[in-house]
């Protein structure tokens, strides 16, 4: 029987609600990053620099998106005749049909899928985080101690400890406790949400596990192997990897990238990042055009000013805009003349000329104060914004505006503007 | 489409000077993010040719790792796809392609097999988009044996690098003169033939019979009074590269906001090989004008109305104008680059300087390169 020494199962079903209107539309994995990339990248592009071809994509929320980026796989090579990109989405089953439930629920429902490889190992990855990390060293690092389930960890602030699931280990990295989010931390290395399981050990622990509802990793799998006294080490992690779950991280990680030697550094021959693109034109930078501390992808055409951005492919910006600390999703169009301050402006949106973005004191959403916070304007895919209007901080928009959805020209800060209905 | 594709990428160019050292005409790099072939490549893919063969030999490696997948322009099909022919030794030939004729005719095998009822014949070293279709179209409204795609040049001067034509008022080709020493004529064949595919066979079997190799002297100029030979024109941008100031101003034309709209945005689009590269990154010190950047590129210093093709760096305080900056190009600290051509993968040292007095100068310089 043909086999696969490990297969990765990754979860990326989730909405990622705190990124409010920017995964409104797709899902947090399927979210733009660092210019041409979508977060997806990270994770599968990773796979294939560790020699794991073989990768079942778990969707569930919102996967239009998701399932054109991957089509068959070609950018990241995982277009193959065994094995490959596959994407996993629920299905109607003649018992119970159900959605995903929780991450343990959705790999559960696949066990057919992993079967098929024969696998002696499985990885559990989530899409939603901005890393390099090669996995095959974690595998030796499974092998080395016989595990039967490692977990990768990285040392957090012992402030922070209580946002996490904390694991204990002792010297050889052995892990003697568990704990999710907990008010005393006993130490501060927090999993990753990433797994490698032995084989059987998952089967056994998924089908134990399979009446509970809304089944999870770190919740049940991890404590229910823990509790049976099977073998769990951590394995420690001490490179780059960012959690973007929110509009605040995720901004940071993208600002990251411009700093003169990254310390995510995406320009290393060594471990690349793929990403699905199609072949598009190089960028022009006009005669008046002032370009400084900035990353811009394919295919842009800049005539204004743009300062400390990370700037999608296919993007325009007109003739005296001014764009500074802002991310600028592919193919966005920025009229002549707007001056735009830290914002989010997410995929095909037309920002109309002489807007001023960004203004004004910060004032906590009205809305959502925590998703739409840090002072961002965030602005949804598909959205536009008419000529001259001003917006301030922490403000959210979506859809097609008109100039009547803002009194006096202004959408004050805090407000949100979202707009029902499709564009035509 | 009834027709199957032939791109005539052998040739080598004296015209190109150091550039064609490393490689091909049709594998030189375009407009930032190109390979000269992608053009009719693609021209290829969107008239749904799905039958291609390219035929190489002059220094194809280069050529050949380009099109090494054929599933950039979409012709990685079932039926059809994309073929690279060169040379081979066979129990009854052991010749290289002895010129464009015989290239056909030492694939001649390839043409027989094929059902299309067509051929359209082109060449590697051209930018611009076209529809075979139309002048498909046209080959068989005019009833004509051989239709020759031409362009009117804007002086005389430009046209002995080609052949030169003369039609009468029904556009058949009266007069064909191959490179003549003084043109009289500014309207250029581009290289891009429509023929019937089992007349292609006839004729090319004659040649070889002859112990002929040349297509345009052989067939087109040969048989201009036999078979009805007409001209097509093609109205919008069409520029061969073959020639250093040509390439160089070829490139150059993508700073016009026409020629990058109607190449870059327009469709259908021109593909090319995906290369995997970052976006651009701009550091403190950087200012670039009018310059077209390809991905992968690292700017420190002061770019002005130049094209940086993929993964070029420059230094802190260099000074790029006017040039060309091909493939993976690093430039040290402190270098001055003016109306000048730098050959791909070239490492030009800090605080050098190097000016195309008079006209374009080519750059090639091998330096040791430490990893950043």
């Amino acid at each position: 029987m043909r086999k696969k020494e490990m297969i990765a199962m990754l979860l990326a079903g989730g909405q990622g609600s705190r990124l409010g209107v920017l995964t409104a539309k797709v899902a947090k994995p399927a979210v733009a990053f660092g210019g041409k990339y979508r977060i997806i990248d990270f994770p599968l592009s990773n796979c294939i620099n560790s020699g794991i071809d073989t990768v079942g994509v778990l969707t569930q929320y919102q996967p239009l998106r998701l399932n054109t980026h991957i089509g068959i796989g070609i950018p990241w090579d995982l277009d193959r005749n065994f094995g490959g990109v596959s994407i996993l989405p629920p299905y109607e089953k003649s018992g119970s049909s159900e959605w995903y439930t929780g991450t343990a629920n959705a790999i559960y429902q696949n066990l057919d899928y992993m079967e098929t490889f024969n696998p002696d190992y499985v990885l559990i990855l989530s899409g939603d985080h901005i890393y390099k990390m090669d996995y095959e060293v974690m595998l030796d690092y499974h092998k080395e101690n016989h595990a039967d389930v490692t977990i990768a960890a990285m040392p957090v602030p012992m402030e922070e400890a209580s946002r996490f699931g904390i694991v204990v280990a002792e010297e050889d990295g052995k892990i003697s406790e568990f704990q999710e989010k907990p008010e005393q931390p006993k130490s501060n290395l927090a999993s990753m949400g990433i797994y490698i399981f032995s084989w059987q050990v998952l089967k056994d622990a998924l089908i134990a596990l399979r009446e509970v509802h809304g089944c999870d990793f770190g919740k049940h799998i991890i404590p229910y192997c823990h509790g049976r006294g099977s073998r769990l080490f951590a394995y420690e992690y001490n490179g780059y990897w960012k959690d973007v779950g929110t509009l605040g991280s995720y901004w940071e990680a993208n600002m990251e990238l411009i700093d003169i030697i990254p310390e995510f550094n995406l320009y290393e021959e060594f471990w690349k990042i793929y990403t699905n693109s199609g072949t598009l034109p190089p960028q022009y930078i006009s005669a008046n055009s002032v370009i400084e501390k900035s990353i811009i992808s394919n295919g842009c055409e800049a005539y204004g000013e743009v300062h400390n951005c990370v700037v999608g492919a296919g993007v325009t910006i007109g003739q005296d805009a001014v764009v500074r600390d802002s991310i600028i999703m592919q193919d966005v169009k920025i009229g002549d003349g707007c001056v735009i301050d830290k914002a989010i402006i997410a995929e095909n949106s037309e920002i109309g000329k002489g807007c001023t973005i960004g203004i004004g004191k910060e004032i906590p959403n009205k809305l959502k104060p925590s998703v739409y916070s840090f002072g961002l304007v965030t602005i949804g895919e598909n959205s536009k914004i008419p000529d001259g209007v001003q917006i301030g901080k922490n403000t959210a928009i979506s859809g097609v505006t008109e100039k009547y959805d803002y009194p006096n020209g202004i959408l004050e800060s805090g407000e949100t503007l979202i707009k029902a209905g499709e564009r035509l | 489409m009834r027709a199957v594709g032939l791109i005539l990428a052998g040739g080598n160019s004296y015209k190109m000077r150091e550039l064609t050292r490393k490689r091909a005409v049709a594998a030189m790099p375009m407009a930032g993010s190109y390979r000269a072939i992608d053009f009719t490549l693609s021209n290829m893919s969107n008239s749904h040719i799905q039958k291609v063969a390219v035929l190489t030999q002059y220094n194809a490696r280069s050529l050949n790792e380009h099109l090494n997948s054929s599933k950039w322009w979409d012709f990685g099909r079932k039926h059809g796809g994309l073929f690279v022919f060169t040379p081979t030794i066979t129990a009854d030939n052991g010749n290289w392609y002895r010129g464009t004729a015989d290239a056909i005719y030492q694939n001649l095998e390839f043409l027989r097999k094929c059902h299309e009822p067509y051929v359209v014949i082109a060449s590697g070293d051209a930018v611009y988009k076209m529809d075979y279709n139309k002048i498909l179209e046209y080959h068989i409204a005019k009833k004509a044996d051989i239709t020759v795609g031409y362009k009117e040049l804007d002086s005389h001067t430009e046209a002995s690098r080609f052949g030169t034509i003369k039609m009468n008022e029904s556009m058949r080709i009266e007069e064909f003169e191959e490179k003549p020493m003084v043109a009289n004529s500014s309207v250029v064949s581009t290289g891009i033939y429509v023929i019937r595919r089992r007349l292609l066979i006839d004729l090319i079997e004659h040649c070889a019979e002859e112990d002929r190799h040349d297509f345009v002297t052989d067939i087109l100029i040969r048989y201009k009074n036999l078979k009805k030979i007409f001209g097509y024109k093609i109205k919008d941008y069409w520029s061969n590269i073959s020639a250093v100031d040509a390439y160089y101003q070829t490139n150059m034309d993508f700073l016009k906001p026409e020629v990058r709209n109607y190449f870059f945005k327009e469709l259908p689009a021109i593909y090319s090989k995906v290369s995997d590269l970052p976006p651009a990154k701009y550091n403190p010190g950087a200012v670039v004008k009018n310059s077209i950047i390809a991905s992968g590129s690292i700017i420190n210093g002061t770019v002005e109305n130049s094209i940086l093709f993929k993964k070029t760096f420059v230094g802190n305080n260099c000074v790029i104008k006017n040039s060309i900056i091909l493939n993976d190009v690093y430039l040290g600290d402190n270098t001055y680059v003016e109306n000048c051509i730098v050959e791909s993968r070239d490492t030009i040292r800090a605080n050098t300087r190097h000016v195309g007095e008079n006209g374009v100068k080519v750059v090639v310089e091998k330096n040791e390169r430490y990893a950043l």
